[in-house]
């Protein structure tokens, strides 16, 4: 086990320098306009742009400019400045980052609840009514853009100008040690909404796990044995809980890109309106920055559920 | 559904055939693969619908002018400025606009059927290309194995820990004003294609390089090769017929995906801009209205919304159809 732990984490490592790499390149190579020229603002002389090509240490090899950017993200944890604001994007991002935790946390609560205990329901009550209407309802769900229906949601349920209403509207966060009840009911539609589409995919695929797993010669015994059907239920639900761990931390990226649309629909000032507002801003420092630190996010989620995966099933780690 | 049913048939008639082969005189002949697919797909009437409803759009793509003129509205970029109040709001839903104005008087069904277009275009040639990637980087790393399987897998790992639409936002604001790479790639459609296909090709290579490393160890690759067949052959000829089922199965659940992954960029601004006509982009642009303005954010998202579902019914009913062992 240890043995398979500290494999992961090493390789966990190189993928971040890799990563890293794979960004600042993109960053550099792909975009045609000059940070410098966008940064000295409208007609600037050639001398301050030169001036800030130095300062920004644009003038040195490609190379050299890597070099930099991986000592300052490993070394100083500087994920470099903004063009437009000139402050860290680290401590940019840190402001923000509360928002974002609380409404991804939130919406992953949301995702695994519903989506795991729908599934399982469904596969028990297999080709009922309820079977059929909450897969229909997952396959709307997953079809739908998840922008899409927040705007919804807000013209329906929200106290301002929904038709019922229920929630507080867009730009009504507030942070949760300022006022604890009125996070919580802000974020209950922003959470529901980013959570949809994931838990809908989860649902789908617990209930396939789950209907597989029923169909197996133990559980026929489990039942023969006389077991009541809730310890043969728990026991199916065991085991076919397993296989999903792995695929939970790859929706980790999916729940952080949707974070940005949710984020920029129901105005909450978190990492993703950061994003959006760096698009509109041309501030690629700070896109870099939030492209990398979501990695980072992605990276560990994944070490950490291969790691549990290893834990539940012994034979993973020998291969 | 059904499928229990008429699968019991086929074994039936399986065994029917191979008494056939003694009977000489027999009148039923053996089904192709792609004969027992096609009996199972007639038999799922959703699947079937969304495929007409496929049908449907891409002929309302490819004929949008047309379609356009036949019911009598204007053109996607004709502005009328007569449809929108004193105060600049847009009128809703007349029967002249059934969908509504928008604030610069566009008609917006017009809009949405250009918008399908987009859809379409981002949705097939976008999965198409990332498909042949993936399946090429698949067969190679699942065939080959060793240091050429490190690499690729390493390079999918290192794909996939990248946040898709945050990469997207990016590249996305990189290209937007003058394109990128010095220009090979410009601004709108192929940016997304080319980000779609940039993240969405390891998907396909991992699920192709698991199906190789079993199949390279069957019988029929060894009887290929002892008869000195080339790794290229074995690969194209042997293998990857054996893989037309899952890869056909992936790719058409890919299309929905990837067109949502185009909305989404639209809607964010980094996509397709206006004056082309993008249901991502439209409900952006309704975004500021949507209070005041229902439809001009309701239609395209509910065109989005059924597209999407229509490609993910087809697919659900393609993989059943392929693999009737599935459980439903």
């Amino acid at each position: 086990m240890t043995g398979y732990v500290i494999r992961r984490v090493v390789w966990g490592i190189a993928l971040l320098i890799i990563v890293c790499a794979l960004t600042f390149l993109l960053f550099r190579i792909i975009p045609t306009g000059n940070p410098a020229v966008l940064r000295a603002g409208r007609d600037p002389q050639p001398q301050l742009i030169k001036e800030i090509e130095r300062v920004l240490g644009l003038d040195k090899s490609l190379p050299t400019q890597f070099w930099d950017y991986i000592k300052g993200v490993f070394l100083h944890f500087n994920f470099g400045y903004s063009y437009y604001s000139q402050q860290s994007v680290l401590s940019l991002i840190r402001e923000r980052l509360p928002a974002t935790l609380s409404l991804t946390l939130g919406a992953a609560v949301v995702w695994m609840v519903a989506g795991l205990s729908i599934g399982i329901i469904s596969a028990l009550k297999r080709r009922t009514f309820w079977d059929r209407a909450s897969m229909g309802t997952a396959l709307v769900l997953i079809s739908a853009p998840e922008f899409w229906l927040g705007l919804l949601a807000l013209l329906l349920f929200s106290n301002d100008i929904g038709k019922l209403h229920l929630f507080p509207g867009a730009g009504s966060y507030v942070g949760l040690t300022a006022d604890p009840l009125k996070w919580f009911t802000s974020l209950i539609m922003p959470w529901c909404v980013l959570a949809a589409g994931s838990a809908a995919v989860f649902a789908r695929l617990m209930r396939g796990s789950m209907i597989e797993t029923m169909d197996e010669d133990y559980i026929r015994t489990a039942r023969a044995k006389g077991l009541p059907e809730r310890r043969v239920i728990r026991q199916g639900v065991r085991s076919s809980i397993n296989p999903i761990v792995t695929l939970l931390a790859l929706e980790v990226g999916v729940l952080l890109g949707g974070a940005v649309l949710i984020e920029y629909v129901f105005n909450i000032p978190g990492v993703g309106l950061l994003a959006y507002h760096s698009i509109v801003q041309s501030d690629f420092e700070v896109i870099q920055g939030t492209v990398l630190l979501a990695s980072m996010f992605i990276i560990i989620a994944n070490i950490a559920a291969d790691i549990g995966y290893a834990y539940l099933d012994p034979r993973v780690r020998y291969s | 559904m059904a499928i229990g049913g008429s699968e019991a048939l086929e074994v039936s008639e399986a065994a029917g055939t191979q008494l056939d082969f003694l009977d000489l005189g027999g009148q039923i002949a053996a089904r192709s693969p792609l004969q027992l697919f096609w009996r199972r797909l007639r038999q799922d009437r959703v699947a079937l619908v969304s495929a007409g409803f496929i049908v449907l759009l891409i002929v309302l793509a490819v004929a949008a002018p047309l379609v356009i003129k036949i019911l009598g509205l204007p053109g996607p970029n004709v502005q009328n400025l007569n449809l929108t109040d004193e105060f600049g709001s847009p009128l809703g839903p007349t029967s002249g606009h059934p969908f509504g104005v928008d604030q610069l008087g566009h008609d917006v069904m017009s809009r949405v059927i250009y918008g399908t277009r987009v859809s379409l275009e981002v949705g097939i040639i976008g999965t198409a290309l990332s498909t042949l990637i993936g399946v090429f980087f698949g067969l190679v790393a699942g065939y080959y194995r060793g240091w050429v399987d490190t690499v690729i897998s390493r390079m999918t790992d290192v794909v996939l820990s990248i946040p898709l639409l945050l990469l997207g936002i990016g590249i996305g604001a990189a290209c937007a004003v003058k394109g990128c790479l010095g220009g090979a790639i410009q601004p709108g459609l192929r940016v997304i294609i080319f980000l779609i296909v940039f993240a969405t090709w390891p998907y396909m290579a991992r699920i192709v390089r698991g199906l190789v490393l079993s199949l390279r160890e069957r019988e029929f690759v060894d009887a290929s090769r002892a008869l000195g067949a080339s790794d290229a052959r074995i690969m194209v000829r042997e293998i990857l017929p054996n893989l037309t089922a899952p890869i056909i199965v992936f790719a058409s659940l890919q299309i929905p995906s990837n067109i949502l992954i185009e909305a989404a960029l639209s809607f964010l601004g980094v996509g397709i801009r206006p004056p082309t006509a993008s249901w991502g982009q439209m409900i952006a642009s309704a975004t500021p209205i949507f209070n005041t303005a229902w439809w001009y954010m309701v239609f395209p998202g509910a065109a989005l919304l059924l597209t999407v579902l229509a490609f993910n019914l087809l697919g659900d009913g393609l993989r059943d159809a392929l693999n009737p062992r599935g459980a439903r």
